[in-house]
C-alpha cells in the first residue's frame, strides 16, 4: 500500500517546484499508477488548484493542462476533429470511463509510462511540453531525456495539418496494449510513427530512408515495415514475447502507411 | 486533515488521514454499497460519482474531495430500482458483488447518453467486470430498460 503523510494543494508553480525538490515528496495526478505502488510519500503534492484543467484552443494551437483528464481529452470536438477520431482511439481502451475521468494527462506525459497510450499518440503529433524550470521542449526530445523534478504545467500540440491513425493490440479488452503504434502524415508528405508498448517506452520513427518519399503502396509500405522491424527494439514481458511485437510492429506500420496513402 | 463533504446531500465534516481513500471513507459513512473488488483500479465497484461524475473512489484520496459532492448509490434508490429489475429480469447477475458500481455506471451513462447504441453501451461500460456472467444478459437488460423508457416518453408525450 502506498503511504502519504502529508498532503498539500499548493497555490502556486513555485511552491509545488520546492516540495517536489525533495525525493521523497511527489507530484499526484490522477494518483491511478501511484497507488498501485508501495512508495512512502512524505508529501503529496496537489495541483489541481492552479486552474490547470483545461484544454486551451487558438488559431495557431490545442494547450492542454496537466491536469485535464483523459475523458475531457478524449471528449474534446476540436482535437477529435483535429485528428480525425485518432486521439480518442488512443484513448478509448484505457480501463472504463470512471478510471478516464480520474487519470491525467500530465500524469501520463510525466510518467513516461512504457505502456502509454497516451504518450505514442502525442509524439507523432506536433507537441510540446511546458516545464516550470525547463520551458517549453518538443515532447520528443522530452520523452528521451531526462530533465529531473521539474513540473510539467502544459502540452502544447500544434494545428500543423496531418492525417493521423492509432492503433493497438490488446489480449483482452480494458488491458494495457500489447504493442500500440500512432501514425501521421503530414501536409508535405512526411512520415511520423511511434511504437510503444514495446514494452518500453514509445518511440519515434521517421522515414530517415525515404522508402515512402514518392510512393507509399503495398511494395514501400512492406519495405517500410521491414524497415521497421529492424529499427524497433521490442522486449518480452507477461502479455507478450520480442518476436511477436516486433511481428506486430510490422503489421501495424504497414496498416497505417496503407491507410494513410 | 479536515474536510468537508457533501455525501449524498448531507454535508459531511471529518477528520480524516492524508492517505485516506474516498472508499474507505465513504463506507466508514455507512454507505456499503461501495465495494472494493481489486487492487489494481480496473473493477469498477467502487464507482461513485464525484461532482456528478462516475469516478473510482478506490483511487481517490478522500483530502482531494474536500469541498465536492459525492453521490453513492444509497441516494439513488429509485433510479437504481427501476433500471436494476430490468436486470434482474434478465437473471443478468448471480453473486450481485458487481451489481451497484455497475448500476452507478450504467446511470451516468445514460445521463450522458439518453439513447446510445450496443457499441457505446458495451464501450461505456466496459471498466465494469463482472465475474459471474459474460455481460448478455445485463446488456438484454440495458436495452429492455431503454425501450421501456422510451416507450413511457412517448406515452407521457402524447397524454
Amino acid at each position: 500500500m502506498m503511504t502519504i503523510k502529508e498532503y498539500r494543494r499548493v497555490q502556486s508553480l513555485e511552491e509545488a517546484w520546492e516540495l517536489n525538490q525533495k525525493k521523497r515528496n511527489r507530484v499526484i495526478g490522477g494518483m491511478l499508477w501511484l497507488k498501485m505502488g508501495n512508495g512512502s510519500i512524505q508529501t503529496a503534492i496537489d495541483l489541481s488548484n492552479l486552474g490547470m484543467d483545461k484544454i486551451e484552443e487558438t488559431e495557431e494551437e490545442y494547450r492542454i493542462g496537466c491536469m485535464v483528464s483523459l475523458r475531457e481529452l478524449e471528449e474534446n470536438q476540436g482535437l477529435a476533429d483535429y485528428t480525425q477520431g485518432a486521439l480518442k482511439e488512443a484513448l478509448r481502451h484505457i480501463v472504463g470511463v470512471q478510471f478516464r475521468n480520474l487519470a491525467t494527462v500530465g500524469g501520463s506525459i510525466y510518467g513516461k509510462f512504457g505502456f502509454s497510450d497516451v504518450l505514442t499518440m502525442f509524439l507523432v503529433m506536433d507537441s510540446y511540453v511546458e516545464l516550470y524550470k525547463h520551458g517549453i521542449i518538443p515532447l520528443r526530445e522530452y520523452a528521451a531525456n531526462d530533465y529531473g523534478r521539474d513540473i510539467l504545467i502544459r502540452i502544447i500540440v500544434k494545428k500543423t495539418k496531418a492525417s493521423y491513425i492509432y492503433q493497438s493490440v490488446r489480449n483482452s479488452k480494458t488491458d494495457f496494449p500489447v504493442l500500440a503504434c500512432a501514425a501521421a502524415k503530414t501536409e508535405a508528405g512526411k512520415y511520423l510513427f511511434s511504437v510503444g508498448a514495446r514494452p518500453a517506452r514509445a518511440i519515434l520513427l521517421l522515414d530517415e530512408e525515404n522508402l515512402l518519399e514518392e510512393k507509399a503502396g503495398e511494395v514501400e509500405a512492406e519495405a517500410f515495415a521491414a524497415y521497421a522491424k529492424k529499427k524497433i527494439v521490442t522486449g518480452t514481458n507477461i502479455r507478450g514475447s520480442a518476436e511477436y511485437r516486433t511481428h506486430l510492429t510490422g503489421v501495424l506500420l504497414k496498416r497505417a502507411i496503407l491507410r494513410l496513402a | 486533515m479536515q474536510i468537508k463533504i457533501k455525501l449524498n446531500g448531507k454535508t459531511v465534516s471529518a477528520d480524516v488521514a492524508p492517505d485516506t481513500l474516498l472508499i474507505d471513507f465513504v463506507r466508514e459513512q455507512g454507505c456499503y454499497s461501495v465495494k472494493r473488488g481489486c487492487e489494481t483500479a480496473n473493477c469498477g465497484l467502487c464507482t461513485l460519482f464525484l461532482e456528478e461524475k462516475p469516478v473510482l473512489s478506490c483511487s481517490v484520496l478522500a483530502v482531494r474531495a474536500d469541498g465536492k459532492s459525492v453521490t453513492t448509490l444509497e441516494d439513488m434508490q429509485e433510479e437504481a430500482a427501476e433500471f436494476g429489475a430490468f436486470i434482474a429480469d434478465q437473471g443478468a447477475e448471480q453473486c450481485g458483488f458487481c451489481n451497484p458500481g455497475f448500476i452507478m455506471n450504467a446511470l451516468a451513462l445514460f445521463r450522458e447518453n439518453a439513447d446510445p447504441s450496443e457499441e457505446e453501451i458495451k464501450e461505456y461500460l466496459a471498466g465494469n467486470l463482472c465475474r459471474c456472467s459474460g455481460y448478455e444478459g445485463q446488456l438484454r437488460g440495458i436495452q429492455d430498460y431503454l425501450s421501456w423508457k422510451k416507450g413511457r416518453e412517448r406515452i407521457n408525450e402524447n397524454s
